[in-house]
């Protein structure tokens, strides 16, 4: 052995001195004692006194929090039915589970006491202090490369129909599948199928390996199976389940939406699209708003099914078009989802004590703007005016299928407007997705009540939106707050002309000098002759 | 290097030696059946509710297996007032001490015609359960173990998948969520005396060791109803169980 060969030596065994102190699964040194402190001041308000998910503020979210006495979890690298690691809890307090009450934590608690609260929870369930069982990560593979190429994504939904993903998640992915209004979870709660085309909500993390990890794991407590036998069995290949995970990925945008305060309408010559599916629209910026449960006034809600829309606008100088689309897993109203409409009002029945029967209510949307463009920065109250300052409101609705004009009051009261006041609109429900154009000329007759649209002023605007299946009606909705839309003005020509003309000017002088100092040197070189 | 590797070996061989030595001590003490019998009949008073239909429109491959609307096999009580799917089992009574051999013939759970065939079954600790998709369309196989790991697979196609229970659980529920209607339970027990209800209402608990025992039975509806019972080595006894409309 020589000098280099013993101190490799000595460098491995040092590796294999450190990998038998830091095993899987026991990280750093933890305190469950100084964990309950944390647990007590941080968690128990919505996991409880005793971890079984029972908090006081519990009753006012869906998915409920985690009941840690059953230690079962969704989000793990370990076989479906087996204990999460250290790691994977870890993983879940650092950063939180997207789409839940649950904030991440990373920000908020140091590390060591986040290790500590891990240590605490544990101690809830007496699966952890079962010596026999040893969580232990799955092996998984890295991502194959191509996964953005047709062939691949071809590939994924192959695999994303033969093993029936659409049965939940539906044909296009946005949890609209035939038995999405069946599912519950295992403490028996309402629970939907993920919105595929919204990847920044999944609970285990956007990326494509975590759509990977989730379908060799499962979601345990929730109806999302392991597909890891299927790889055993050989019904497809570790590669074809990255190539299902690539797909599924693919669903989403790149990035997950920004907000972007003001919606830019830009003026185009002639006829707007009032088509919903015209192609016109696909060459229009698009802006995301995210919509939270009204949960100001009562009857609240806690569980809004629409968690975000997406807005454009058009205007031609004397018409504005504007273009909602937003996801929707039930074209309501729907008979089959009025089971899953009574257990959710079971589940989310709150402080307001008001028994409620379900019944077959539409989809609705409303787009709310104040009467007059503000001079200054004053605004009505975003949550439908005020009886001193109402605001005037385009509502849609899914049956009967129409869309109205009116002056709302405050949340209690809409006067409709008539008939001839109310905008053109035009809707499809297409595979858990709406789509509505509304259409209105900027200027009306009634001056008093409706909103002069204006070219270049910022126009505040805020959305709201009913799912009828998911049990929203009246005070029960989603909203949003106050956002600005912009009629563009048209670009002069000026616009154009000036910097041409400029550079033209500029060229033209460039070419003067070059051929005045050209000249004077073809005068020195010929006098040197 | 050398040395470390043969240590290692050592250490290895030492483990596995213990581990052996614990697995013969419990082995031996598995106790000799002596064969007593309790029987029984379940029967059903009063009208028995109509059992809930099932949509499977959705599924034509299950709905082509039925003449008639299918319907969940809930409440299942034949002329005779005899009750089905109730599981019938020795809750007390056995020798605490007493071990009984896992057998390695496994337990099979069928999905046909979208539903669970049986729909109540008894299993012991450890013994395998083959759990089959005959439909070969999708179905998901959700255990929710309280005392178990509660585990969630998927079978879009004809397959068996094998699982194990690690510790005693009555009942322990099954559930498919493509198929809302879905549901079986399983009485996971580290002993062989229990049994499940046909259609004629019948149970027979056969090889029991002399004694006093505290019989349970379980319907997933009517909830538990405890008797007990004394049996000589050798003897049949009979303790029937009456299930009341409710």
């Amino acid at each position: 052995m020589t000098q280099a060969e013993r101190r490799v030596g000595a460098w491995a065994l040092g590796v294999m001195a450190l990998l038998v102190t830091y095993a899987p699964g026991r990280l750093a040194a933890q305190d469950a004692t100084a964990g309950k402190q944390v647990y007590v001041k941080w968690c128990l308000g919505c996991h409880g006194e005793t971890g079984d998910g029972k908090g006081v503020a519990a009753r006012y979210m869906l998915p409920r929090p985690r009941d840690f006495t059953g230690a079962v979890y969704k989000i793990r690298t370990t076989a479906s039915g087996e204990l999460p690691t250290d790691a994977d809890l870890m993983r879940s307090i650092d950063e939180g589970l997207p789409g839940t009450a649950m904030p991440a934590w990373k920000t908020r608690l140091s590390e060591g006491e986040r290790r500590n609260v891990m240590a605490y929870l544990k101690t809830f369930s007496s699966f952890f202090t079962d010596t026999s069982q040893h969580p232990k990560a799955l092996a998984f593979s890295s991502a194959p490369g191509g996964g953005n190429n047709a062939q691949a994504l071809t590939i994924g939904r192959q695999f994303y129909d033969s093993i029936h993903c659409r049965k939940c998640h539906g044909d296009q992915g946005r949890g609209d599948g035939p038995s999405a209004p069946d599912l519950k979870d295992d403490p028996g709660q309402p629970i939907f199928a993920a919105n595929l085309h919204q990847n920044w909500r999944f609970r285990g993390g956007p990326s494509t390996e975590d759509i990977y990890r989730r379908l060799r794991t499962g979601l345990d407590g929730t109806p999302m199976p392991s597909f890891s036998d299927l790889i055993d069995k050989k019904f497809l290949s570790d590669e074809e389940l990255w190539r299902l995970a690539q797909y599924v990925r693919s669903l989403s945008p790149a990035e997950a939406p920004e907000v972007r305060d003001v919606i830019h309408a830009r003026q185009v010559v002639g006829a707007l699209p009032t088509s919903p599916d015209d192609s016109a629209w696909s060459r229009v910026d698009s802006y995301y708003f995210p919509l939270v449960g009204q949960v100001i006034r009562k009857p609240r809600w806690f569980a809004p099914a629409v968690t975000g829309i997406w807005v454009q606008a058009l205007h031609n100088g004397t018409s504005i078009a504007v273009r909602l689309t937003w996801d929707d897993r039930s074209q309501s109203p729907d008979s089959s989802w009025l089971k899953y409409t009574t257990r959710l009002l079971e589940s989310m029945a709150d402080d307001d004590s008001t028994p409620t029967v379900a019944g077959l209510w539409p989809d609705q949307v409303a787009v709310q703007f104040p009467q007059k463009i503000p001079e200054g920065m004053e605004r009505p109250y975003f949550l439908m005016g005020s009886t001193s300052s109402p605001v005037y409101q385009w509502r849609w609705t899914s049956a009967p299928r129409r869309a109205a004009a009116g002056v709302a009051h405050g949340i209690d009261r809409f006067d409709t407007l008539p008939a001839a006041s109310a905008p053109a609109a035009q809707a499809v429900w297409d595979h858990g997705q709406w789509r509505v154009v509304f259409e209105r000329t900027l200027a009306t007759v009634d001056t008093a009540n409706e909103l002069q649209f204006a070219v270049g002023r910022a126009i505040p605007v805020a959305f709201f939106a009913w799912d009828g299946s998911n049990a929203e009606r009246g005070t029960r909705m989603a909203v949003s707050t106050w956002y600005f839309l912009a009629l563009d003005q048209p670009t002069r020509p000026t616009t154009f002309v000036s910097p041409v003309i400029a550079m033209v000017v500029t060229l033209g002088l460039g070419v003067l000098v070059v051929v005045r100092a050209q000249r004077r040197g073809g005068a020195g070189a010929s006098a040197r002759s | 290097m050398r040395t470390v590797g043969s240590l290692a070996a050592v250490g290895a061989g030492l483990l596995v030696w213990v581990g052996s030595t614990r697995g013969a001590g419990t082995a031996a003490r598995s106790t000799a059946l002596e064969g007593a019998t309790i029987t029984g009949k379940v029967k059903f008073v009063g009208k028995a509710p109509a059992n809930p239909t099932i949509d499977m429109s959705e599924e034509q491959k299950c709905a082509a297996k039925y003449t008639t609307t299918p319907r969940e096999p809930i409440v299942e009580v034949n002329a005779n007032g005899a009750l089905a799917n109730v599981f019938v089992y020795v809750q007390a009574g056995l020798p605490a001490d007493a071990k009984y051999p896992t057998p390695t013939t496994a337990v099979t759970i069928d999905q046909s015609g979208c539903l669970y065939h049986p729909r109540v079954f008894g299993i012991m600790v450890g013994q395998p359960l083959d759990i089959k998709n005959s439909d070969g369309i999708l179905h998901n196989i959700k255990a929710m173990g309280k005392k178990n790991r509660p585990f969630n697979i998927s079978q879009p196609t004809t397959m068996t998948t094998t699982r194990t229970f690690t510790v005693s659980e009555v009942m322990l529920p099954f559930e498919c969520n493509v198929h809302g209607w879905m549901h079986a339970w399983a009485g996971v027990l580290p002993h062989p005396f229990y049994a499940a209800t046909g259609t004629d209402g019948a149970f027979s608990i056969k090889g029991l060791p002399a004694g006093t025992y505290t019989l349970e039975a379980w319907h997933e509806k009517y909830g538990t109803q405890t008797a007990t019972v004394t049996v000589k080595a050798g003897e049949t006894k009979v303790a029937d169980f009456t299930f009341t409309a409710k």
